[in-house]
């Protein structure tokens, strides 16, 4: 029961992201192609839904609009910037504040690598991040990692402006509080 | 005169018994659901041998062999005759099979003979410059089975070179024309048939970002589209077995990627092997018995097998690296499979057991996908190189790289079961998606291959008859 709520909580929680997402891609393009790494992408995000208000403190649209809930990797790499870097010490101070949160990281790649390869580049990415947040004192009993490989980017098109933002690990709140 | 008697596994028609003389295998996955009934027919076909003569000029002509002076054989199939539609499109399914055989030519709109089962008028043939005519008739049974003759004409010497019968239920007679071409074929050119064979493929619907995949099945033309999953996991990579109607392939289930095994016939559904992560990239060993696939822990991933009769695993290879698309040599002696343990994607060669690897890809850019012909003389793979994906083969020491395609992104080949041709798939990027496309190993004819959407991870059967 409370497997198949924290499920669809979890499934409502990563389509949001994702139209999230694909409204920053939109929008900032020109950004990412100026500013590398593509948190750019994700700052847009924050700014754009910042009139939206609505973020309780110390909850997933907190967590995901105020902290930012995915970082970025260049092509066929799974170190972290000093962007992503700071996003994640960012996430570590929040779980660590609101620490009955479980979540899940998903690690990604873009669609200019082969299938299998990319799984295993996603589970890399992935991977990456629940060593940082570790270090940085996150339990890991509370930390779960998949890898969706390419299948599933939130920018869809033929340049580095898409790809750039698809090369990413984003953590997602287990919607129950574990 | 012969008679042979097969036991075919058909996916239309009634079934019918007639004489069955040896005892069908039971292939793996059936002893383990025996207790599910079987939904697919059996039917049992005779393929008689007509009048047989030796042909009068030297076989093999077409010599399947790379080199610039390479020129199809000409080849004119006329109309079968005796039901009517079914000759027509019967007929049409052979000339659709030869068009993308690229060692034979057929003749276009070469219409009908006045008497299929005689020598043919060779003039008319010697004006359009065809080497071999095919001609045929269609004779309703007693019982409704439809009987398909056909026999191939030599046209210079006017002597005929090949002739056979099949029976068959009426509507499987596109399964009769993948046989009549495979006969043909295989008389023509000496090797091995390819059109008597089914792709599974991933059914891809839906935007890009939520893409719905689903594994299908169908003829290798096209023909005869089939789903096996519902689309509600997400499903990639599929893999033939050799030896039975199972397939392996990766899929999200829960969220939780794994390798399962399917049965085709049963639609019976198994994780393979309880590991602690990810597990993806499986493939079947030559015999059917183990698949061998990579396990992601922590930032690596490695080579294993499962036993499929013990359930045993075994560790091949470990690095800190990533090892995956694992693939055995045809004797099941060695392995090869891509690894980034050097710093990029290269293509590895080892013992089936494990143990050291010898790397044989050392062009420019990434190498990946590595499968090993059922010929056992090439290995085709996927190379990425200055923005570009390209399909090629290569020989199993690393020798005689051939590029097949190259493009925008090409990816994922999988071998015809005779080695003369691979399938693979294309994507144009951006929202769209992946269709099939089939070349030959040298690269001389590609055509894209029909499926009802887009569609992905092609994995081609071994010889249905």
């Amino acid at each position: 029961m409370s497997i198949l709520l924290a499920g669809r909580t979890f499934r409502l929680i990563a389509a949001l992201g994702a139209g999230l997402a694909l409204s920053a891609c939109a929008k900032n393009s020109a950004d990412d192609l100026m500013g590398g790494s593509g948190a750019n992408g994700a700052n847009g995000m924050n700014g754009g839904l910042a009139n939206a208000g609505a973020s309780t403190p110390g909850s997933i649209q907190d967590f995901t609009v105020n902290v930012g809930d995915r970082v970025f990797f260049e092509s066929d790499q799974t170190d972290l910037n000093s962007t992503g870097q700071a996003t994640l010490d960012k996430q570590a101070r929040w779980l660590s504040q609101y620490g009955t949160y479980a979540f899940t990281v998903e690690g990604h790649a873009d669609e200019r690598g082969t299938r299998e390869y990319n799984f295993a580049l996603g589970a890399r990415r992935a991977e990456s991040v629940k060593s940082y947040l570790i270090s940085k004192g996150i339990a890991s009993a509370r930390i779960k990692t998949v890898s969706y490989g390419k299948e599933r980017p939130v920018a869809t098109c033929n340049d580095i402006s898409c790809w750039s933002q698809n090369r990413r690990a984003v953590t997602v709140l287990n919607g129950g509080q574990s | 005169m012969t008679l042979l008697t097969r036991w075919l596994t058909s996916q239309a028609g009634t079934p019918y018994i007639t004489s069955f003389i040896s005892k069908p295998r039971i292939p793996f996955m059936r002893r383990y659901f025996r207790n599910f009934p079987r939904s697919v027919a059996l039917v049992v076909m005779a393929v008689v041998s007509l009048l047989t003569l030796s042909l009068a000029r030297a076989e093999n002509e077409v010599t399947v062999k790379g080199g610039s002076s390479f020129k199809p054989v000409t080849i004119a199939v006329t109309t079968f005759q005796g039901e009517g539609d079914i000759g027509t499109k019967l007929t049409s399914v052979i000339n659709n099979n030869f068009k993308r055989s690229v060692f034979l030519l057929p003749v276009d709109a070469v219409g009908a003979v006045s008497n299929p089962d005689a020598a043919p008028d060779m003039t008319p043939f010697r004006s359009v410059n065809a080497q071999y005519v095919v001609t045929g008739r269609l004779t309703r049974q007693g019982d409704g089975r439809l009987k398909a003759g056909f026999r191939l004409w030599d046209v210079a010497s006017g002597a005929q070179a090949a002739g056979q019968e099949y029976f068959a239920d009426a509507n499987n007679s596109r399964r009769v024309a993948h046989m009549i071409s495979d006969a043909i074929f295989t008389k023509i050119t000496g090797e091995k048939g390819f059109f008597d064979t089914r792709i599974v493929f991933v059914d891809e619907t839906g935007p890009k970002e939520r893409r719905i995949k689903r594994l299908a099945i169908m003829d290798q033309d096209g023909a005869n589209v089939r789903y096996l999953t519902k689309g509600n996991d997400l499903v990639v990579t599929p893999r033939f077995s050799p030896t039975s109607q199972d397939l392996t392939y990766m899929a999200f289930d829960n969220g939780e990627p794994k390798v399962y095994m399917l049965n085709i016939d049963s639609g019976q559904r198994e994780v393979v092997g309880q590991f602690p992560g990810m597990t993806f990239s499986p493939r079947f060993s030559p015999d059917g018995q183990k698949i061998i696939m990579s396990l992601s822990q922590g930032s690596s991933s490695n080579l294993y097998t499962m036993d499929l009769r013990s359930r045993q695993t075994t560790r091949l290879t470990d690095t800190p690296a990533i090892d995956t698309s694992p693939s055995y040599s045809p004797d099941g002696s060695k392995i090869v499979f891509e690894s980034d343990r050097g710093g990029s994607q290269q293509i590895y060669v080892s013992s089936a057991s494990g143990g050291a690897a010898q790397r044989i890809s050392f062009g420019d850019g990434h190498y990946s996908t590595p499968v090993w012909s059922p010929r056992g003389d090439y290995i085709a793979f996927t190379r990425q190189r200055a923005g570009s994906f390209a399909i090629g083969v290569m020989k199993p020491d690393g020798s005689g790289e051939r590029i097949l395609t190259e493009g925008y992104h090409n990816e994922g080949p999988t071998w015809a079961p005779n080695g003369l041709y691979v399938m693979f798939f294309r994507d144009p990027g951006g929202a769209a998606g992946a269709k099939l496309h089939m070349v030959d190993i040298f690269g001389r004819g590609e055509f894209a291959v029909p499926t009802p959407s887009y569609g992905s991870d092609p994995t081609w059967s071994p010889l249905l008859n």
